[in-house]
């Protein structure tokens, strides 16, 4: 999905762009206020004990914080600990949540307090004094109008320009991100666009009335990590030309520790930890911030090269896989194209070692998944337990006992009206029917306890519905299910992406323990070039559907060959 | 095994009718329809022209569940006796004899040969409610005409409910030619003209309860077909449906066991609704005359005697205020459900 002409320098911009989007003369040389404290250095927010709570429950809970001028300062803490909800706060974005504290704003017209002002002169602070990008670009921009259009709303009804005014104004603004063809794009609906194009035109329509403040909230997590180091210098560029200040809602420390000048650190609705970055990451104070920063995962596997003589679980060679696809016209309706998802992969999977499959989104990785499992016709060879898919499901019934899977989200992967024992006891009904209620009782109990969940900490486990467990114990819950068959192979696709970091952790040790005790193996995909740090014996690098580079995990992370392979190790690095 | 349930460890099922219980204005409406449809059940019970037992001589008699010969108790004809005639009434109070009629004394089809005032007559103390144009009691004809309106409703919403689950779920699963073939018959079917079809039904078939069903049946399915086939498109995605079969579960198995109670949502919320409509379409099916045969007792063609008799106002006001009640409990009902169901409202 990614054009390679999207790569573009912050410093090759047209400079006749910046010049017409500020309005007045070209202020780049304001870019020195981010790294020397000017004389002037009132606090452009300042946040003091901001409550949030939603009917009774507190989910902010007396928080204080404060943003320099053209400062950038990052929120960090795991889901659920409260850090979205503060930067909505402070624009009174939430909805039925009760707010309280102060939030002095030094706005165009002197301070304010954000969190008493009437309604009316709030929204004019929004947009034109603190402006804010959002996670998902599909779903903040609205489908039904062009991104000019978009951008250029925000224009008039803050600018007061006049149509065309603000048209031209648009594509110029969408040009200063880095937009090539900037006034075909801004003809485009969002859905033309690709993910890292949304993700610009987003902030080129945030940054439409050059705000003091923005508020970026997980700006980069919906992108592919070659894009996220692009937005982010986008982001650092832009923001060093309008001496804006920034504040960076993430979970991803990576890009803290890359973007941020100063970090705060969020847990269960307070801020625990406040500090540079440089002297936040060197030196922790407070244990939750330790063991954040503790959460990359560690490398605890076999090592050494697989046994040749035992048979490879997983073996493929020139392995296609397509999808069909509607030809338009008159001549579709007599035959399909077809895409090619993945076309002449060979690798092989040794008993007990694991096989990381790393790409971006496309790249045809979960379709490898899906072409291992059985669960999409390929053509090729591919060899799974010695036996190769068949159209019989009698005859693939023995491979589907050796060969598992555990999915990537873990709230849809578990049916959610089904209770913990006929999740996990399924496997059972259909490889073992014969089995007494007890018996199957207890095999699922065995496998819930290798996971690590036991009646002591769950009373009642067995009866339970998903919906009661966190999201990184439904993972456990998944491989349970995997597990209770007794496989040889775990397809593990992106197992750990939807987890928080210390959650993943976790998660990983448990594999990387089920690893050394059953000596199963992986085929483990992911995007994470961390994740593969820590358990791959074997890389596999993909993208557009063609295996780009193969090798052990050392040759191909520590002496990338291929251009792309080098790009994704030093984006994670 | 067995443990306690908490409010956590509940399925998602328990929890909405949890939900569902909290809604006062619903659930008392379902405690309330529930009520009146049992008591309906025993309508014979409640309003029929046969004392429920009879004590005639030493003998004990039921004539609710067997015929007795007017002779039996003292008449001249062998023919079934008729409990209102003053002559058996009086023999059956004769001496020690005694018998125990129903609260209200007459059937649906009873004709008040005695009523003091001629046919439509107005409420009395003879008839409660009054008579319809044939000497009818109208209390009589609103028991057995709300029962036979709300089986009637039950049984087609059931039958839809079924074919709709049924060929939506083949049409969703399957997806791909099947689907697509599928909906274009929808598309076909439903667009006949329904009401045409009955009309010429009506001509050629003696009209019954049966062939009303049926008719009815044809059509009654294909809106919520659409609405399973959507959920199984949406649901044959997910990953745990992929899990399943790579855990080699056969179709079958995931499609029941799986998909199926996780697309049942729409099903049950449209339920009352559905069923109001059902009571609805032959309320005015009955009201056009193309709907039961003549002397089934039903709301519709009470209310077209009701509009031929409109000085008769206990006619139209009764069998209004029974049909207005019937479906006014259902759509409180369907509203309680679909709150309850509403995937946004989970758990507050």
């Amino acid at each position: 999905m990614t054009a390679p002409t999207l790569r573009t320098d912050v410093s090759s911009l047209p400079p006749e762009g910046a010049e017409l989007a500020r309005g007045g003369p070209p202020l780049r040389s304001t870019a020195s206020t981010t790294s020397t404290p000017g004389t002037d250095m009132s606090c452009l927010l300042d946040v003091k004990n901001l409550r949030v709570s939603f009917a009774g429950k507190e989910v902010v809970r007396g928080i204080d914080f404060s943003i320099q001028p053209g400062e950038k300062l990052a929120l960090v803490g795991e889901s659920g600990s409260g850090k979205t909800v503060t930067a909505l706060s402070l624009l009174r974005l939430v909805q039925n949540a009760a707010i309280s504290g102060k939030a002095t704003f030094a706005g165009h017209d002197g301070s304010v307090d954000l969190l008493s002002l009437p309604e009316r002169a709030l929204r004019g602070i929004r947009g034109q004094d603190i402006a804010m990008i959002f996670q998902e670009p599909m779903t903040a921009l609205n489908p039904l109008f062009t991104v000019g259009e978009q951008i250029a709303e925000v224009l008039q009804l803050k600018k007061a320009l006049t149509p065309a005014e603000s048209a031209q104004a648009a594509i110029k603004l969408l040009a200063d991100t880095g937009i090539p063809e900037a006034a075909r794009r801004a003809g485009s609906y969002p859905h033309q666009l690709s993910g890292g194009q949304r993700q610009r035109a987003m902030i080129a329509m945030a940054l439409a009335c050059q705000p003091k403040l923005l508020l970026a909230d997980e700006p980069t997590t919906a992108l592919d990590v070659t894009l996220r180091t692009q937005i982010l210098d986008l982001l650092t560029g832009l923001q060093q030309r309008n001496g804006m200040a920034v504040l960076l809602i993430t979970h991803d420390l990576n890009l803290v520790r890359r973007f941020a000048d100063r970090i705060a650190v969020m847990e269960d609705g307070r801020i625990v930890e406040t500090g540079p970055v440089a002297q936040v990451f060197d030196q922790p104070q407070h244990a939750y911030t330790r063991k954040l920063i503790d959460s990359r995962p560690a490398r605890d596997v076999v090592e050494g090269r697989a046994d040749p003589a035992a048979a490879a679980v997983l073996q493929a060679r020139d392995l296609r896989v397509t999808y069909p696809l509607p030809i338009p016209g008159v001549r579709g309706w007599f035959r399909k194209g077809e895409f090619v998802a993945l076309h002449g992969a060979s690798f092989q999977v040794p008993a007990g070692q694991t096989l990381g499959v790393i790409g971006e989104s496309g790249s045809g990785k979960s379709t490898l998944a899906l072409a291992a499992l059985g669960l999409h016709p390929h053509q090729g060879q591919l060899l799974a337990a010695g036996q190769a898919w068949s159209r019989d499901a009698a005859s693939n019934k023995r491979i589907r006992r050796a060969v598992q899977v555990v999915f990537q989200d873990p709230f849809s992967s578990l049916s959610p009206r089904m209770t913990v024992e006929e999740i996990v006891g399924e496997g059972l009904r259909v490889h073992q029917p014969g089995l007494a209620a007890g018996q199957r009782q207890a095999q699922v109990l065995r496998a819930l306890a290798e996971v690590g969940m036991g009646e002591t900490q769950f009373p009642g486990l067995l009866q339970r519905y998903p919906h009661e467990f966190s999201g990184g114990q439904r993972q456990r819950l998944a491989i349970a299910r995997a597990l209770i068959i007794q496989p040889q192979l775990l397809v593990l696709d992106e197992p750990t992406s939807a987890l928080d970091v210390t959650i993943q952790k976790q998660v990983l040790q448990l594999l990387q323990k089920l690893q050394r005790e059953r000596g199963l193996s992986y085929l483990l995909i992911t995007h994470d070039v961390d994740v593969i740090r820590a358990m791959a014996h074997q890389v596999m690098v993909l993208k557009d559907g063609e295996v780009l580079e193969a090798g052990s995990v050392d040759e191909v992370l520590e002496r990338p060959q291929h251009p792309y392979t080098q790009t994704l190790v030093a984006a994670q690095g | 095994m067995t443990i306690p349930a908490s409010p956590l460890s509940a399925s998602p099922s328990r929890r909405a009718w949890q939900r569902f219980r909290r809604n006062k204005l619903g659930y008392r409406s379902l405690v309330i329809f529930c009520v009146l449809v049992v008591l309906s059940l025993f309508a014979e019970v409640l309003s029929n022209d046969r004392p429920l037992l009879v004590r005639y001589e030493g003998a004990f008699y039921f004539p609710l569940v067997r015929d007795y010969s007017e002779k039996t108790f003292g008449g001249d004809f062998d023919t079934p006796t008729d409990y209102l005639d003053p002559f058996v009434r009086a023999k059956l109070r004769e001496g020690d004899n005694w018998s125990v009629y129903p609260l209200n004394p007459y059937g649906p089809r009873t004709i008040n040969y005695f009523a003091k005032e001629p046919n439509p007559s107005a409420p009395s103390r003879d008839n409660l409610f009054g008579t319809d144009d044939r000497g009818r009691d109208l209390l009589a004809q609103l028991i057995y005409g709300f029962r036979l309106s709300v089986l009637f409703g039950l049984a087609l919403t059931l039958i839809g409910v079924v074919v709709g689950i049924i060929t939506g779920a083949v049409q969703g699963y399957v997806g791909g030619k099947t689907d697509l073939a599928f909906q274009r018959f929808i598309e076909i079917w439903g667009s006949m003209p329904e009401l045409y079809l009955l009309i010429i039904f009506s001509a050629i078939f003696a009209p019954s309860v049966a062939v009303l069903l049926l008719l009815l049946s044809l059509f009654g399915w294909m809106g919520l077909s659409d609405y399973v086939r959507a959920e199984f498109l949406r649901n044959r995605q997910m990953d745990y449906v992929r899990a399943a079969r790579a855990l080699g579960v056969g179709n079958l198995q995931i499609m029941w066991r799986h998909i199926l109670p996780n697309s049942l949502t729409p099903v049950v919320t449209f339920l009352p609704f559905r069923m109001s409509a059902a009571i609805l379409a032959l309320t005015s099916l009955d009201f056009l005359g193309l709907g039961v045969p003549p002397g089934t007792p039903s709301l519709g063609e009470l209310l077209n005697q009701g509009k031929a008799n409109i000085d008769a106002w206990w006619i139209s006001l009764s069998t209004f205020a029974v049909l207005v009640m019937t479906l006014l409990l259902l759509t409180f009902m369907g509203d309680a459900l679909r709150d309850a169901l509403d995937p946004r409202k989970a758990d507050k």
